[in-house]
């Protein structure tokens, strides 16, 4: 049976080493994630050995290895927000969440990705949960927004 | 001055002198012909420059440091190989290592045998100037053959280009970037998970001790103190002439006679030569070969001793393992011997015999493992240990190899044929077989037994043979397993002309296997191989149908080759494995 992950890279066509990066946008585009199958039949594809795959993905901060979570949680590590404190705010939400950055919790609720700048400085430190922005941040209210999205779930 | 005089020169000057260069090569090439050292650590000789480490730096006329092994030489450049700026500049680079380098250089296998401790010590580092934090990888020991401790790695990224380049597995790749950066496989997975065949070219190519052996010195000291035990030894066709060097002897120097007296003296019971059984597989193998050419059986058949390549097929070439000859390899017929006819023979029960191997490759480690290498939930071979090791126990038992007095091998078991012992050499397994396969044949034998088509080390070999009248043999030799799957890919198209292939997954064969020791020259390598060619040159029993050990073992106790008894103990079965690859 075909995946979606087949069809995405059926559509393209004699496509060779070059085109590594834009086919693993796309995949994680629908699929949430890169998952072993997704790295699998891009090799298969490309004829690239899954390691060099592997290699590259990682590189990025872009690509993600775990499905997200529910409600993923986009931290901004940007400049400002660096300078107002965003690693405890990172820090602080690693630890409730029992998750690294890149991570998604057991039960599948939440997920983690650090990203550089999101533009909204304004607001720093800023952390996105499903594009509604939080702004202001400290790792005191982290708490009790967690608590607000375990409610909606 | 040996600049080929076919190529265009160019004049460059270094450190104020004038010296001769190709155009288009690089400044380390000039360099290393006219005898100048520059240190290296990323480069590999045979390889496509990386210039990561730039330990290679060197000082332009304009001031600028390049590294040496990627810049190419210009007409009248200038070059400062030991200026205080190049001297400073690969001493920090060498601080900057040291870095996160743990401090455990006494407990570490490549202690006196590590090149950043080397530079450490040439660029004069008294003191840890710099302290960066170290990474907290684990130590991955998950296989039986490899130990990878990323703690050690200095992202060199030699083991991923041989991996890649030279074994064509590229089981494992850079991952992360920057200060996170590690050496692993895809999805981080552990070894014995991976497409790893186990080779051990990684370990060789490693300057640290981030790539080891899983190293069984200590299992075998423990098995010798085990009085109620009869422990037994046989080694590798290669490991004779290998190991010459270690102890300051002339490389390739055959030291069979000595190796026998010092294993006896570190007490195992019973030595071995594992080339008997190298003779033992080419009685089953040539006869499997030719009942494959005689009834119409699957062709091309592919040699199936060396463990790398046999699980490079599994994991690869999956519909290719019909075409691999059922023969299990020489040291897993040693040791179904020594586990039936011999213990038989002695009236010692399998399971009071330890049984150790001596073997130039790490992938034996894993073989012996597999699950039709014993009975009874015994295994035929208990303990694998690689020339390296070897070598650490004569260290240990004080042994002096110039002046012991020589041994030979024990019999049953014992005796060998040359054809079995240039094994260790690419070609070699073919050349035994076509040897006695021509005798099964014909009933005659091959010219002068010299089959020089098959030989050297080229990575790819091919020749048609003669048998008789109506029956030519096509023949392909493989070494580096990088230059398999162009064959297979042409098998795979519809090539029938081959009949027989011989395929070894170290370039070279077991001579340049990767339990051999580090930092041997190619020269070294070349030393070996022509030592095993001479002694086939030089002794009389030169085919292993002609071997009186083979023959009384037939006799005595399996019939014939490829009938029950040698089914049910000298040949396997392979499966598909499912690694990411």
């Amino acid at each position: 049976m075909k995946t979606s992950i087949d069809n995405i890279l059926d559509k393209h066509v004699g496509k060779g080493r070059d085109a590594l990066i834009a086919l693993l946008q796309e995949i994680q585009e629908t699929e949430g994630f890169l998952s072993e199958e997704a790295i699998v039949k891009t090799g298969q594809k490309l004829g690239i050995p899954t390691s060099k795959i592997y290699g590259v993905a990682t590189f990025y901060n872009q690509f993600r290895f775990e499905p997200q979570g529910k409600f993923h949680i986009q931290v901004c590590r940007g400049t400002a927000c660096h300078v107002l404190g965003s690693l405890t705010v990172l820090q602080e939400l690693e630890r409730l969440l029992k998750v690294k950055a890149g991570q998604t919790t057991r039960d599948g609720l939440f997920s983690i990705e650090v990203v550089a700048c999101i533009g909204a400085c304004g607001l720093a430190p800023v952390i996105n949960i499903n594009g509604t922005f939080h702004a202001n941040m400290t790792p005191e209210k982290l708490e009790n927004i967690l608590e607000t999205y375990r409610k909606q779930a | 001055m040996n600049v080929d005089k076919q190529k265009e020169t160019i004049l460059i000057e270094v450190n104020g002198k004038e010296i001769e260069a190709v155009v288009g090569e690089t400044i380390l090439s000039a360099l290393n012909r006219e005898g100048i050292r520059v240190p290296t650590l990323c480069h590999m000789k045979g390889f496509i420059p990386s210039g990561a480490c730039r330990i290679c730096v060197v000082e332009l006329g304009n001031g600028r440091l390049v590294s040496s092994c990627s810049y190419p030489v210009e007409p009248g450049m200038k070059i400062q190989t030991h200026s205080s700026t190049v001297l400073e500049a690969r001493k920090t680079i060498v601080e900057l290592l040291l870095a996160n380098h743990p401090d455990d250089c006494l407990f570490c296998l490549r202690n006196n045998n590590c090149e950043l401790q080397s530079l450490a010590k040439e660029y004069h580092v008294m003191e840890r100037r710099i302290r960066g934090n170290k990474n907290s990888l684990k130590l991955d020991h998950s296989g039986p053959s490899i130990v990878r401790d990323p703690e050690k790695c200095i992202l060199c990224g030699r083991c991923v280009r041989v991996c890649e380049e030279r074994i064509g597995v590229a089981c494992i790749d850079y991952i992360n970037r920057g200060s996170k950066t590690f050496i692993g496989t895809t999805l981080k997975q552990p070894l014995n998970t991976s497409s790893c065949v186990n080779c051990g070219q990684c370990i060789l190519a490693c300057p640290t001790g981030a790539l080891t052996e899983k190293n069984n010195v200590g299992l075998v000291l423990e098995a010798l103190k085990q009085k109620e035990k009869m422990v037994v030894v046989q080694y590798a066709p290669s490991i004779s002439v290998s190991i010459a060097e270690a102890f300051g002897m002339t490389p390739g120097e055959d030291l069979n006679g000595a190796m026998n007296a010092a294993l006896r003296r570190m007490g195992f019971n019973h030595v071995f030569d594992t080339t008997f059984g190298a003779d033992l597989t080419i009685m089953e193998e040539a006869s499997e070969l030719v009942e494959r050419v005689k009834n119409g059986g699957k062709l091309p058949m592919f040699t199936s001793c060396c463990p790398g390549w046999v699980k490079y097929a599994e994991e690869f070439a999956p519909d290719m393992l019909e075409n691999l000859s059922t023969c299990k390899s020489p040291q897993q017929m040693t040791g179904a011997m020594i586990k039936t006819y011999f213990a038989n023979k002695v009236g010692v029960k399998p399971e009071n015999i330890i049984s150790v191997s001596i073997m130039p490759c790490t992938a034996k480690k894993f073989e012996c493992e597999r699950d039709t290498m014993g009975r009874d939930g015994l295994q035929d071979v208990d303990i694998v240990i690689t020339s390296r090791e070897l070598i650490e126990m004569i260290n240990i038992y004080g042994i002096d190899l110039k002046t012991i007095e020589k041994e030979g091998a024990d019999s049953p078991l014992g005796i060998r044929s040359t054809a079995g012992k240039i094994f260790g050499a690419t070609g070699g397994v073919m050349e035994a077989a076509l040897r006695s396969g021509y005798h099964f044949i014909t009933g005659g034998e091959l010219g002068d037994f010299r089959v020089t088509a098959v030989r050297g080390d080229k990575g790819r070999k091919e020749a048609k043979i003669k048998i008789s009248d109506d029956l030519e043999l096509g023949v392909a030799v493989i070494s580096g397993l990088g230059n398999a799957m162009e064959l297979i890919n042409e098998i795979r198209n519809g090539r029938s002309d081959i009949h027989f292939i011989e395929v070894m997954t170290c370039p070279g064969g077991c001579i340049n296997g990767g339990g051999q020791r580090i930092g041997a020259k190619s020269e070294d390598v070349s030393a070996r191989a022509k030592a095993l060619y001479n002694i086939d040159e030089t002794e009389t029993l030169r085919l292993c149908h002609k071997n009186p050990e083979i023959i009384e073992l037939y006799n005595e106790f399996l019939g014939a080759p490829l009938k029950h008894k040698s089914h049910e103990y000298l040949h396997t079965h392979y499966a598909e494995r499912d690694v990411l690859l």
